[in-house]
């Protein structure tokens, strides 16, 4: 079975939001909840500034540390993918998994359970890409199957330089970001 | 005691019981559905094209089990190439905003006190029409003026034309990129158009003045750049904040603000004498080349540091750059180009620039547009004016392409030329686009009629006699789109879903009122698919197939030199002016030259403002999907500075401009982006209409602030980075 995973573009990259708001109207997300998110980081002093624009979302984890916190095994890995994924009708709300999650990736649901990005898993299983990188005007995200040497993502992150974030937390993720 | 005639601001508000409607509006909401049960949803797709701005952008609606759902690009549409920007895919949230217009508004006298009070149509345009035939027994129909922004302007102008007068305009001219237009058109004989002629995605090398494209989301052009920028394209970005697309240039220079037209010229000081512009193209296409090379020998970039702030050493580098790339080597014209009113001629220089770099006509640089033939609907034609235009009298402004909206508020406060009395309002705020706004509400004040088409309650509504409740574009039919572009097609925008309560598309709201000015004549179609129909017929196609695939491509035109485009510049001379005749002859300078603009006082800064890449001028605020991403502005403030004064991230301010004019309160945005002589604001925020709760009062508004402009001798447009501000700490 494919390991999902993304390579995102901060070369293309404009920081518009339009993965935002596309997940938000694919998801039919309420107001006041995203499942992803824009950070702009800057180093140096003007006028010698230098950005890295991203577009951050739950990673994934090979090693995800919000299921094992999980008490009622809510949050789980599924087979199809090797994604985290959460069953709300298993969730009590107990927001373990938004203290264990160091992207901050997670978010608690009016309804009162956990909800984060599930990679538009609804699509993918239509050979769809998720929502945020159908839409990307600039091209910037590429989503596909880390473990196939062919896919675009594995072509990407071969020849391309990247990083992951926060790699020392040790959870394995698997968005990348190219730089 | 206020006179009757003065008017004064009323609210619109969503709470006046006058506005309530059944049914209401129901919120963007909606609860994450069981996976399993996405099969048994009733999905329909319905292909428009986009409105939140007016970049018209192909787009395909979703309706899931009868509820607007989610809109994508239609991976047809030559704009969008199939992906909307943040604005298109949350357009959905301008169907759901609760802050919507719904029923006609009338503002009167109830128990003495002026109210808006809903009305039905039918008495609101009776109204409208029996003021505006008063207005014109009295004073002619040119005295009542239309300003309008949009494609959904098109039937409004044909019943105002109908009605009698020319006096139409948009702030898209006079506020924003006519200079541009005047500049290039001075040069080329030909203006950069809208989408802009600029072939970004085969540029070697892209030189931006100004123009922060992806904070600027311009679909195209957005994505354009991060195809050039991903395939390795030099970027040079000239600007005094460290935008976006600076980050990702091989050059950022960070310039001082109101010397663009210096760095310009020295840049063709240098291709000129180091020999780096492309002497075919010249010697083939140019005109007064001899006297244009004399007239800028002297301004080196040694000539140029002290007033840019740009070292003689990076001027020359970014130069042989650009020339290294001819003629792939674009030097963007920029769009909102209304800055220090000498704006036309600092066009004219990038316009040149482009000349020298041998750009225009060729790949990598401005490409020739083409349209479809669509012929129009065969209409009587339209009574003519013995007047003429009211907004540029005597011609003061030679080479205004179109109308000046300032020059309509001119005439409207001084009555010369001649008196306007009238002015309808279509989909722009114009408290917010014209710089200002005391001197519009004076304007306003002589009126005897001010109608608002709009779609949600905008400061300018807040000034009516009549506010008329627009249907978005997702629920009305509009004018075809028959776009001017590389590729050339139609497309169609027709309803999606239903408007929620009762509000109107504009063909109808323009056919109902010709109808009560006696304009039948006018209208031989009842409903606007026969229009549509008919007009399509007439290109061999039809609504029916329109309605299916929402736009059709035409055939593929060449559409650079290269490809057999034959070049052509109707200008005087039939060439590329280096020297202009025309000019010199008007008095004014053939041949660019620097002008100083005045600097700000110590411990003042120049506003700059711009662009944010979720929100279009000021309306989309209330747009719930958009207004979420950025619910209000910030001031970015140099960090150095920032320490300087004490103001730490988040800190509450108000700006005071040299005037005295008082912002809302706006946080502060320390930031190593921007240098330490101006401050910036993303436009279109600080609203003062309580009608757009929940973004009544948050953050700045630069327009509001933009008390000064200076006007541009050449075509009247308005430059408006010409205020200076003070920050005030809120305690």
């Amino acid at each position: 079975m494919a390991r999902y995973g993304m390579a995102i573009d901060t070369v293309r990259c404009v920081g518009c939001t339009d993965c935002v708001v596309a997940c938000k109207t694919e998801n039919e997300l309420p107001e006041g909840l995203c499942r992803d998110w824009i950070v702009t980081e800057a180093a140096g002093a003007f006028p010698d500034t230098r950005l890295e624009i991203r577009s951050e979302r739950c990673n994934h984890c090979d090693r995800p540390p919000c299921v094992h916190c999980c008490p009622t095994g809510a949050s789980h890995v599924e087979d199809y993918g090797h994604l985290v994924q959460i069953t709300k009708e298993l969730c009590i709300g107990c927001k373990a998994c938004l203290a264990s999650c160091p992207y901050d990736a997670r978010t608690i649901h009016r309804d009162g359970y956990a909800d984060k990005c599930t990679f538009c898993v609804h699509r993918v299983k239509e050979g769809l890409p998720p929502a945020c990188v159908a839409v990307c005007p600039t091209r910037c995200m590429h989503f596909g199957d880390l473990d196939d040497p062919h896919s675009e993502v594995s072509r990407l992150l071969t020849s391309r330089r990247h990083h992951a974030l926060q790699p020392e937390a040790g959870t394995g993720p698997r968005i990348f970001f190219l730089t | 005691m206020q006179a009757v005639s003065r008017r004064r601001f009323l609210q619109v508000s969503a709470g006046a019981a006058s506005l309530a409607v059944a049914g209401g509006v129901a919120t963007q909401a909606g609860s994450a559905r069981e996976p399993g049960a996405r099969g048994a949803d009733r999905v329909r797709k319905v292909p428009t094209f986009c409105d939140v701005c007016f970049w018209k952008c192909g787009a395909i609606a979703y309706v899931k089990n009868d509820r607007l759902w989610k809109i994508e690009g239609n991976p047809e549409d030559p704009l969008s190439s199939g992906r909307l920007c943040p604005r298109g895919s949350g357009g959905v949230g301008a169907h759901f905003d609760t802050q919507r217009l719904t029923a006609p508004l009338m503002r009167k006298q109830v128990r003495g006190a002026e109210e808006w009070v809903a009305v039905t149509w039918d008495e609101a345009l009776t109204h409208v029409a029996g003021k505006m035939k008063e207005i014109a027994s009295k004073h002619g129909p040119e005295a009542m003026a239309l300003f309008s922004h949009g494609i959904g302007g098109n039937f409004l102008k044909h019943t105002l034309k109908a009605y009698g007068t020319t006096n139409i305009a948009a702030p898209s001219y006079a506020q924003c990129r006519g200079p541009r237009d005047a500049g290039f058109t001075l040069t080329f004989g030909e203006p950069v158009g809208s989408p802009e002629r600029t072939d970004i995605r085969n540029a070697r090398c892209l030189t931006l003045i100004g123009s922060h494209l992806g904070e600027n989301m311009h679909n195209t052009q957005a994505q354009e750049f991060a195809e050039a920028v991903g395939r390795g394209a030099s970027v040079i970005v000239v600007d005094p904040r460290l935008s976006v697309a600076a980050s990702k240039a091989k050059f950022y220079l960070p310039i001082k603000p109101g010397t663009d037209t210096a760095l310009l010229l020295a840049w063709m000081n240098v291709l000129l004498a180091e020999g780096l512009y492309d002497r075919e193209y010249v010697a083939a296409h140019g005109f007064g080349f001899a006297a244009f090379a004399a007239e800028l020998a002297p301004w080196t970039p040694e000539w140029a540091y002290p007033i840019t702030g740009i070292t003689p050493d990076v001027i020359r580098e970014s130069a042989r750059e650009m020339a290294r790339h001819r003629p792939a080597s674009l030097v963007h014209p920029g769009r909102h180009a209304t800055w220090y009113g000498n704006d036309a001629q600092r066009s004219r220089a990038i316009a040149l620039l482009n000349a020298l770099l041998g750009t225009w006509g060729r790949k990598g640089g401005f490409y020739q547009p083409s349209s479809m033939n669509v012929p129009g609907y065969p209409y009587p034609p339209y009574p003519t004016s013995e007047r003429g235009r009211a907004d540029n009298p005597g011609k003061r402004h030679p080479f205004a392409g179109e109308t000046i909206t300032t020059g309509l508020r001119d005439a409207t406060l001084t009555g010369v030329p001649y008196p306007v009395k009238g002015w309808m309002v279509y989909a722009t705020n114009l408290l917010h686009a014209l710089p200002d706004e005391a001197e519009t509400i004076r304007a306003i004040q002589q009126l005897d009629l001010l109608v608002v088409l709009d779609v949600i309650p905008s400061e300018i509504a807040g000034w009516a006699d009549v506010v008329l409740p627009e249907a978005v574009y997702l629920e009305r039919y509009d004018d075809l789109n028959v776009e001017v572009f590389r590729e050339p097609f139609i497309a169609l925008r027709q309803p999606v879903v239903d408007a929620p309560a009762d509000q109107k598309p504009n063909w109808w709201i323009a056919r109902e009122l010709a109808i009560k000015l006696g304009l039948e004549a006018y209208y031989p179609w009842k409903h606007v698919e026969e229009y549509l129909d008919t007009r399509l017929k007439g290109a061999g196609l039809s609504l029916a197939e329109l309605k299916t695939k929402g736009l059709v491509r035409g055939k593929q035109p060449p559409v650079f030199y290269e490809e057999g485009v034959e070049p052509s510049f109707p200008t005087p001379s039939g060439k590329i002016e280096f020297y202009s005749l025309q000019l010199k002859e008007a008095g004014f300078d053939p041949v660019p030259r620097y002008q100083p603009t005045p600097e700000p006082p110590a411990g003042a800064f120049r506003l700059l403002y711009g662009r944010a890449p979720m929100h279009s001028f000021s309306r989309t605020q209330t747009n719930p999907l958009l207004g979420e991403l950025m619910s209000e502005n910030e001031v970015w403030l140099n960090a150095e500075v920032a320490r300087r004064l004490g103001l730490e991230r988040g800190a509450r301010v108000r700006l005071r401009n040299q005037d005295g004019k008082v912002s809302n309160r706006v946080r502060v945005r320390p930031t190593e982006r921007i240098r330490g002589d101006c401050v910036y604001l993303v436009h279109g925020f600080g609203h003062t209409a309580r009608g757009l709760h929940p973004r009544f009062r948050k953050g700045a508004s630069d327009a509001g602030l933009i008390t000064r402009y200076e006007r541009d001798p050449l075509m009247g447009g308005t430059g408006m980075s010409v205020n200076f501000v003070t920050l005030e700490p809120e305690v």
